[in-house]
């Protein structure tokens, strides 16, 4: 008799907890290119990291200036590209990029 | 020298060291290989002088004196035995009912284990002790 | 409470299938389904940890009720081992499995909520498609809350071999590791699912996939670890086929950690690491299921069940032509973005580096797998044992340690010949200084492969050192900190880049042990009575004195061995054997305590140069004819005992019991009394102990790494004008402090 009380405790809570977000009254809308903004912003965070790496290479002796001139403005161009197509989607974006 | 050209060139060269390795393996594997046979095969098949991979269970009744190890190894399916004169490392796990896995040469009417190449079955992890009893 | 954890598995099993409706009916028709997919997760893992927790509660209290408590438990395992025995057996791995697998698939599911939408249901629907496949296995083929109406007083036991902490670590994170893996294979189909193939998938299971290289890492080191202290045979590496299901994934997952930094920065090898992640995902089902089949013969291999053979190569079967579809079918999307510029840049290095590991993975997988091709081909099974495997491992092997010094050493897309022999120079003079000093002072030559991994560890360690220095260097340039400070706030702020080459460091540490102790190991076995002594390696091994014990546990036969060298004594290392009571009656009443399951004690002494091993085999000849005399004795009295009335069996029986407790102490003591030639194997291995020190630093390195980054400081006047070519805008690009 035990058993079956756990079991039937166990489901119902099982239940409940699955059935969560189908009985919520308002789920938040998403904007359409929501996930198009979050492969751009996680391109960005990757040109950054890159931009900083080849700073650091530059630093570290790895790359002459010449070499670290024409990498970094590889990247910064590729970054802009990348700031430019985030840039309709999200005015105010500068100043959260800044702020990061 | 053109990119696709350069592209093309490392292919060639990746592509022909995987052949050439894949070549060396299939070689040696035929060559250094070594067959893995049941009690009742090896009686059949053994040559004199080749080495094979015997694969059984350890009868009881065998004899062990130091490194050296007179025991019988028995058919997964038939009631045949064959005898194997071995020194070297005796593993810890082996006993009379475990599967064990030995390289033999067939010398005469013998069959004389590689120093230690005898490797024992780990106990099933996944069923009862053998000889247990509840 | 067996009948709650059944409940709780089928429960399981129904959750399961359910999530993988909820995932896919969600990906089209709303986030609502996912999320309660989601959820399901998290109630999945929440069940089968309850199931989990009856189970172990029933080992630990020795409920013999159950199975296979009865089976593989006993009251006098040790507590720790109760608890640990669950996974002992196959049913309770299963469900170990599961754990970990709903564990892991919960945490990325959380952490991945409100990211990667467009992946997330396909990636979420696959992970439950493995929950289901394994549960179903659980609660179909191998229910481990099967009881027994009629229990033993008393279980068989755990195996001595796995009464050793290693072994009770080492399943739950080679398993931490497969489960692991399950995560970016599952976010790689639903990137192809729905072509969403740029870096962010990768980004978000990146920690995933490292992660499982720690765990299965770790897994490997406890695996050979034991091998090494608790087995006889004085090794810690067979290529058993069973060591190799687990160093499949773990080289192919090597390779994608690497691989990916390539696709993240340059949008290349996409097509690459999908497949790489594919199969690395693949092959560790492909692991799990080796171990499991028997299908190979192999030291570990365990009982064969052919309805779980057949269920695995279904799965592993869908898995390969799903994936195969997936690429070939989203080829396009999977163009690169960039094409590698030179060919000396750390993206060819990395590249290389991957088409070795591959290659090396292949290398073991075609060998391991030999046995069944070679029956598919010639009808003949044939077994190729390690000698042919190391013509190919050692020399890409070589390769693989080489390439983990350059890497570090070049940077990202292209580097001058100049910037080349400044880096290089170093390192490569470092490593000349080693090898002449390795041909002037040693014979090291003599050994070629060992040789060269000395040469080529040497250039890694001084590549890694070079770096460290001048990214010191570097950061004290720009904070004046002094060195230890600018350490810390270096490896702190760049921990994937340290981590990194701290996992190079201790990689080549490791393979130094390896090879010298390979190479170099002297061994020899030894026949003494106590007093006599064996040469080995420039020492001298005295059998000091015999050492015997008998208790309820186990019967103990050992040596006390003095290891002495230039007459000096070194150290001494006790050695023993134990033999635990068999519960088979047809031994005979003392037989069974001296022919059952043993267990060696090694006798170790590991020093930084070399390691002292010994093991000794206390053949038990001259004691046989006492014990059957003793059985014979024995098994009359219980034959009068027997006869007795009812009334009086008892006491005599415990008088019985007695003596014969007396006559085992006696016979035990024998040893010591009457002592009597007993075989040693001895072994002086050097520089062994690198190999574990190597290990232990690839794991810190690897948690390092693995450690997400402290967040940026605002740079107020970062605004650096970016260099474009003309027409230029001077855009400004801050960008976060570097170092």
């Amino acid at each position: 008799m035990l058993f079956v009380v756990i079991v039937l405790v166990v489901l119902a809570a099982a239940i409940f907890i699955i059935s969560g977000p189908l009985r919520a009254t308002h789920m938040p809308s998403e904007p359409n290119d929501s996930s198009r903004v979050a492969e751009l912003e996680a391109a960005r965070s990757a040109k950054y990291a890159e931009i900083r790496e080849a700073e650091f290479d530059h630093r570290t002796g790895k790359l002459s200036d010449e070499d670290y001139e024409a990498v970094d403005s590889a990247l910064r161009a590729e970054a802009i590209e990348i700031l430019r197509e985030l840039d309709p989607e999200e005015p105010t974006e500068r100043a959260t990029i800044a702020g990061e | 020298m053109d990119p696709s050209r350069k592209r093309a060139i490392r292919l060639t060269v990746a592509l022909t060291a995987a052949l050439l390795l894949a070549t060396a393996l299939i070689y040696v594997s035929f060559n250094a290989g070594r067959e893995e046979l049941t009690a009742s095969q090896l009686l059949v098949r053994a040559r004199q002088g080749q080495t094979y991979i015997l694969a059984g269970t350890v009868l009881p009744g065998f004899e062990r004196s130091g490194a050296s190890l007179v025991f019988r190894v028995r058919d997964p399916k038939k009631h045949v035995a064959a005898e194997v004169h071995y020194t070297g490392i005796i593993p810890d796990p082996f006993a009379a009912g475990r599967g064990v896995l030995v390289t033999v040469q067939k010398q005469g009417s013998e069959f004389v284990g590689q120093p230690n190449s005898l490797t024992t079955k780990c106990p099933s992890k996944y069923q009862a002790a053998a000889g247990a009893s509840y | 409470m067996a009948l709650v954890g059944r409940s709780l598995l089928i429960l399981t099993f129904v959750v399961a299938i359910y999530g993988i409706g909820a995932s896919l009916y969600g990906a089209r028709h709303g986030r609502a389904w996912v999320d309660s997919g989601r959820r399901a997760m998290y109630v999945l893992f929440g069940m089968t940890l309850f199931a989990f927790v009856i189970l172990d509660v029933a080992f630990i209290s020795s409920n013999f009720s159950y199975n296979i408590v009865a089976s593989s438990s006993s009251t006098t395992t040790p507590a720790f081992y109760r608890a640990a025995a669950i996974w002992a057996t196959q049913q309770g791995s299963l469900l170990l499995w599961v754990l970990l697998l709903s564990m892991w698939s919960s945490l990325a599911l959380f952490l991945t909520r409100n990211k990667v939408r467009e992946i997330v249901p396909y990636a979420q629907a696959v992970m439950f498609g493995f929950c289901t496949f394994f549960v179903g296995l659980n609660t179909i083929f191998a229910n481990p809350f099967s009881t027994s109406s009629n229990p033993p007083a008393e279980g068989a036991g755990l195996d001595p071999l796995l009464r050793h902490t290693t072994m009770m670590i080492h399943p739950p994170m080679l398993y931490s590791g497969y489960t692991l893996l399950t995560i970016p294979f599952a976010f790689a189909v639903g990137a192809l699912i729905t072509r969403r193939l740029g870096a962010e998938w990768v980004a978000v299971t990146r920690r995933f996939a490292l992660a499982a290289w720690i765990a299965l890492g770790v897994g490997i080191l406890l695996g050979a670890r034991w091998s090494y202290t608790e087995l006889g045979w004085g090794g810690y590496w067979a290529w058993d086929p069973v060591e190799n299901a687990a160093l499949m994934p773990f080289l192919c997952v090597t390779a994608y950690i690497h691989s990916i930094m390539i696709q993240e920065k340059r949008g290349m090898l996409k097509v690459w690491n999908a497949s790489l992640i594919l199969l690395t995902g693949t092959l560790s089902i492909v692991g799990t299921f080796l171990v499991r089949s028997g299908i190979l013969s192999s030291i570990h291999a365990f009982v064969s069940d052919p309805t779980l053979n057949i269920s695995f190569v279904v799965l592993i079967a869908a898995m390969v032509v799903g994936s195969v579809y997936l690429v070939v079918s989203r080829r396009e999307s999977l163009r690169s973005e960039a094409r590698i510029d030179s060919l000396i840049s750390r993206e060819a290095a990395f590249l290389f580096q991957n088409l070795l590991l591959v290659a090396l993975t292949a290398v073991i997988f075609w060998v391991t797998f030999f046995p069944l091709i070679s029956e598919a081909i010639t009808g003949t099974e044939v077994s190729v044992g390690p000698p042919a495997f190391r013509p190919f491992v050692v020399p890409l092997a070589l390769l693989v340690v080489g390439l983990s010094g350059i890497g570090p050493i070049i940077a990202w897309r292209r580097v001058t010949v100049a910037k080349l022999r400044r880096g290089f120079a170093f390192p490569v003079l470092f490593a000349i200084a080693v090898l002449a000093a390795l041909l002037l002072f040693t014979d090291a030559a003599e050994h070629a492969f060992a040789f060269l991994m000395f040469v080529f560890g040497s250039f890694v360690l001084a590549a890694v050192v070079q770096e460290f220095f001048r990214g010191v260097r570097a950061r004290r340039a720009m904070t004046g900190e002094v060195p230890p400070v600018a350490l810390f706030a270096l490896v702190r702020r760049n921990r994937r880049r340290y981590g990194g080459y701290i996992v190079h460091a201790g990689f080549s540490i490791a393979l130094i042990g390896i090879a010298a102790s390979t190479s170099f190991q002297h061994s020899r076995y030894a026949t003494m009575r106590p007093g006599q002594s064996a040469r080995i390696d420039g020492y001298v091994i005295k059998y000091l004195k015999p050492t015997a014990n008998a208790s309820a546990q186990k019967i103990t036969f050992g040596a006390v061995l003095g290891v002495y060298k230039g007459g000096h004594q070194v150290t001494t290392v006790t050695t023993s054997d134990g033999f635990y009571p068999s519960q088979d009656p047809s031994l005979g009443i003392l037989g069974r305590f001296f022919n059952g399951s043993q267990e060696s004690r090694i006798g170790l002494h590991s020093g930084f140069t070399r390691d002292i091993w010994t093991v000794v085999d206390p053949t038990l000849g001259p004691l046989q004819g006492l014990i059957n005399n003793g059985d014979n004795v024995f098994s009359a009295e219980l034959g009068k005992v027997n006869a007795l009335p009812a009334s009086q069996r008892a006491a005599a029986l415990n008088q019985v019991y007695a003596y014969r407790d007396v006559a085992i102490t006696e016979l035990t003591s024998r040893f010591i009394t009457h002592p009597w030639p007993v075989t040693f194997l001895l072994i002086i291995s050097p520089l062994v102990m690198w190999l574990w020190i190597g290990a232990i630093i690839c794991l810190i390195g690897g948690l390092i790494a693995i450690i997400p980054a402290p967040p940026a400081r605002r740079r107020t006047r970062a605004r650096v004008p970016a260099r474009t070519a003309p027409p230029a805008a001077a855009e400004p690009v801050p960008v976060r402090e570097l170092v």
